[in-house]
């Protein structure tokens, strides 16, 4: 035997499948018309929007399925040059925290806004991992409008999965620390650390807020998932390390048999901090969000929180043990089981609502911690699928009574069946799945017809490109009683979760242009007319307009070194993909990309004496190259007037496109 | 005038009340970078564009070839024309109150005319547009070419076929015009009525006057 069938042989130990442990040349992988199934034929749509996490590229990347083509990457917690998101002064509040403007995170979980427990298209919700923060994007727009920061928190991971008519949005901890945050010694572990699960009201577009957080074990905790039907109304997290360690966790996190899922029956909480319960806290973060009009955004800084402590809302939390250090929590689409994923479980354990239910009421209890019950293991297991490889993580619904689980270790899909907890069909991943998605496959309704797994190694999959490789979402057809795999694409930064839904719902709700007329930013320019110059001591505020192929004005003087010149500019086509562009030569942060109707601003500040062009960075028109103007930057103290002048053609376009104030209807022939 | 000609007067008054906010005539533009199309109605009063922005985005691009700009207010038509087409209706609202056939006949030879003069002005004011270009601003010059739209059907201008038809208001006109012309002749049918026959009377048969 080969060293390496030797070594593969290790890893696959047990009752695993023998597909995981070889390599299958290319061939094997092309069953019958898997090419026609994710063709998508030019000039046609796409059945799903897919929405992938980018990881520690702080995005969200948009993929039709199945053609696994992409479509766009949003912005969310990172500062992208590509359209000057993070560096203008309109959507730099966005990335301000208590640390100040932090302009990159670790995106894990988008979640679809729900109603009635189904995606309904309005918002996108996403975390940041590292800061934590959740963040709203809006779906007509695929922009981010909204963050908010989560204080007494460290690692927002299990987070921001939604109760079903998106009332809230969590996260959980997964570092627990001193609340509040203070100099301890990491050796009071114990006794010092906490973890905290925040319940973030978002059900209001620029008005999300932290509505109670409540007081957990100093445990890490992973994933979350809300009820659903029979168990609507209660909140289900992972955890891990219910060893409490601060060293080495690798080895001494993974000494327990079983760890714990909390289930927290958050109308209960809700109801004792609405009498009074919860004690209302120092703490410091930051709310952005923009203004709908204006589009500016402005960050609001906040100063406490209401936190709840489990002893003094009896009833609020169970822990119920879950083999070991579970990673995914998911609720069936009926809400009657709960699916715990243990990372080094070998088998998946499945908890039965209506069981939990009735061993609450039963007080089987294998005592408490932290004042919080244990329940017996036994009393609340509906069942235990057995053998169903190694390391499952994350399971998810085709709601036709199947349930399919990644297996990291393993690199496969397992399918099974919700009831009977049998095996009924295994496919290999390439390599290293972490979470699976279906379309809809966490709600009460699923489009089982399509199952995408995120890969976190992609070796011998594309063509090398050095050191680092691609990790890759691979697309299964799911509507068969066999899973058949049809493409694998490589992805923009981690695709560490997805969710899906069908285009429809939210195709036709998209914003094409932004309406001049309703923009309320107070450096807006509608008219060539509105342009000028003006200064306020050593700023220098540019009011611009950017039209098919001009800016107007296109020619600046009367800037000194030491000024700060504040371009504000607006495109005031009002056509769909109409969008112009904004660069400055030397700019040191980036350029701008004004969608029609917008109004945005670039702060520069001059670095020497010189006449400096200005241009259009977007291909908009036949004339684009011709888009372009000057600045002059004077010595400090010259007598240089300050004059925006047009061009001789920029003023004739003025008089053949006169426009009045606020109005889209012309004044005069 | 039967009691039924009123009522086609009065449905005739009501569709040309209708014709004073329907469009009166739509002009689309295609291009291969214009898939959805860019287009615009022709009201008695003003211009809009089919989609909001259109108006603004018709504009834009004709100023690469120096079309003049279409500012509705500017157009002194759509100042008189609601005034003509509401004066139309206030006369058929008169012709249905007194029954006047003669006064329905005489708007039925007012509105043939007065549409006649309308579709002679866009005509006109279409030719203008298309051939009165602005060389000193032009961006994209090809000599001798114009840009005139079609009055009816479609041609290619440049990138872009351009297709013009009537639309409602225009078709509302039309059928309020039949319905007049119809009220107008509404006398044959009365005389067609049947003549009750006075009734032989058998006991008065032979007697002397």
């Amino acid at each position: 035997m080969s060293l390496s069938r030797l070594s593969c042989s290790l890893i696959v130990a047990s009752a695993v499948a023998a597909t995981a442990c070889r390599t299958p040349a290319p061939q094997d992988l092309l069953t019958g018309d898997a090419a026609r199934a994710v063709y998508v034929a030019p000039g046609h749509y796409d059945e799903f929007y897919a929405f992938l996490s980018g990881g520690y590229s702080g995005q969200v990347a948009v993929y039709g399925l199945p053609s696994g083509r992409l479509l766009k990457e949003i912005p969310v917690f990172s500062a992208f040059p590509e359209n000057g998101y993070g560096y203008t002064e309109e959507n730099r509040a966005l990335l301000q925290t208590t640390y100040g403007m932090v302009p990159w995170d670790d995106t894990h979980h988008p979640e679809l806004s729900q109603t009635n427990g189904l995606p309904d298209g309005r918002w996108l919700f996403i975390n940041g991992n590292n800061t934590p923060r959740i963040a709203r994007i809006d779906l007509t727009r695929f922009e981010t409008d909204e963050i908010i920061q989560i204080p007494n928190s460290a690692g927002g991971h299990a987070s921001p999965f939604t109760t079903g008519n998106s009332e809230y949005v969590v996260s959980a901890t997964r570092f627990s620390v001193p609340v509040p945050n203070s100099d301890v010694p990491i050796a009071d572990y114990k006794e010092r650390f906490k973890g905290t699960l925040s319940f973030v009201r978002a059900d209001q577009p620029g008005k999300m807020d932290i509505a109670f957080q409540i007081l957990m074990p100093g445990y890490d905790y992973d994933l979350g998932h809300a009820g659903k039907g029979p168990s609507d109304g209660w909140f289900f997290f992972t955890s891990y390390n219910s060893e409490q360690a601060y060293t080495k966790l690798e080895v001494n996190a993974s000494r327990n048999d079983k760890d714990y899922i909390a289930a927290v029956h958050w109308k209960l909480a809700e109801q004792c901090v609405k009498d009074g319960k919860a004690h209302r806290t120092p703490a410091e973060y930051d709310h952005n969000y923009v203004d709908e009009k204006s589009r500016i955004a402005v960050t609001e800084r906040k100063h406490s929180v209401l936190v709840l402590k489990p002893e003094d809302c009896p009833g609020v939390v169970y822990l119920i043990p879950t083999p070991k250090s579970p990673h995914g929590v998911d609720i069936d689409p009926t809400g009657e089981y709960i699916v715990g994923g243990g990372k080094l479980a070998t088998v998946i354990p499945v908890h039965s609502f209506t069981k939990m239910q009735q061993a609450i009421a039963a007080k089987a209890f294998d005592g408490d911690l932290d004042g919080i019950p244990v329940l017996k293991y036994e009393a609340v297991l509906a069942g235990e699928v057995q053998h169903p490889g190694l390391g499952p993580l994350h399971t998810e619904f085709d709601g036709k009574g199947y349930a399919y689980t990644s297996m990291f270790i393993s690199s496969e899909v397992v399918k099974w069946k919700l009831g009977t907890w049998q095996v009924v069909d295994r496919a290999p991943t390439y390599y290293s799945i972490g979470h699976l998605m279906i379309p809809g496959g966490d709600s009460r309704q699923p489009w089982g017809k399509y199952l995408l797994a995120m890969n976190k190694i992609t070796k011998d999959r594309y063509l090398p490109t050095g050191p680092e490789l691609d990790q890759s979402a691979q697309l299964f057809d799911i509507s068969g009683g066999k899973m058949r795999l049809l493409l694998d694409f490589p992805t923009v930064g981690e695709p560490h979760y997805a969710q899906a839904l069908p285009a429809s719902l939210i195709r036709a709700r998209q914003v094409k242009f932004l309406a001049l007329a309703g923009n309320t930013n107070p450096y807006v320019a509608r008219s060539e007319a509105d342009g000028g110059i003006t200064r306020s001591g050593k700023a220098v505020h540019v009011k611009m307009i950017a039209i098919r192929s001009h800016f107007a004005p296109d020619n600046l003087e009367g800037v000194m070194l030491g000024d700060t010149v504040y371009f504000h500019v607006t495109n005031i086509e009002q056509d769909w993909d109409i969008v112009h562009g904004f660069a400055v030569l030397g700019m040191n942060t980036a350029n701008l990309i004004l969608l029609p109707g917008e109004t945005r601003t670039l702060r520069w500040v001059p670095q020497e004496v010189g006449v400096f062009p200005f241009y259009c960075t977007d291909f908009c028109s036949a004339l684009h190259q011709e888009m372009q103007g000057y600045i002059r930057v004077s010595a400090p103290g010259s007598n240089v007037p300050l004059t925006a002048n047009t061009s001789p053609k920029a003023a004739t376009q003025q008089a053949r496109m006169p426009m009045n104030h606020g109005s889209m209807k012309g004044a005069g022939r | 005038m039967t009691r039924r000609g009123r009522i086609l007067l009065a449905i005739a008054a009501l569709l040309t009340i209708a014709a004073l906010i329907l469009p009166l005539w739509t002009v689309r533009l295609v291009a291969p970078q214009y898939p959805e199309g860019l287009g615009l109605a022709i009201r008695t009063s003003t211009v809009v564009g089919l989609k909001p922005g259109d108006l603004l985005s018709i504009n834009e691009l004709n100023h690469y070839i120096g079309m003049r700009v279409i500012v509705p207010n500017a157009i002194p038509e759509l100042a008189w024309m609601p005034k003509i087409v509401a004066f139309l209706a206030a006369i058929l609202l008169i012709a249905a109150a007194f029954g006047s056939r003669r006064l329905a006949a005489a708007w039925c030879v007012l509105a043939v005319a007065l549409a006649a003069a309308g579709i002679w002005d866009f005509h006109r004011w279409e030719y203008d547009y298309g051939h009165n270009l602005d060389m000193a601003n032009a961006i994209i010059v090809i000599p001798g070419m114009s840009y005139q739209p079609p009055l009816l059907g479609s041609k290619q201008l440049l990138n872009f076929t351009a297709t013009s038809w009537p639309a409602s208001g225009t078709l509302a006109l039309g059928g309020a015009m039949i319905l007049v012309a119809l009220a107008a002749a509404d006398r044959k049918r009365t005389s067609r009525r049947p003549v009750p026959i006075v009734p032989a009377v058998p006991h008065l048969a032979g007697t002397p006057a």
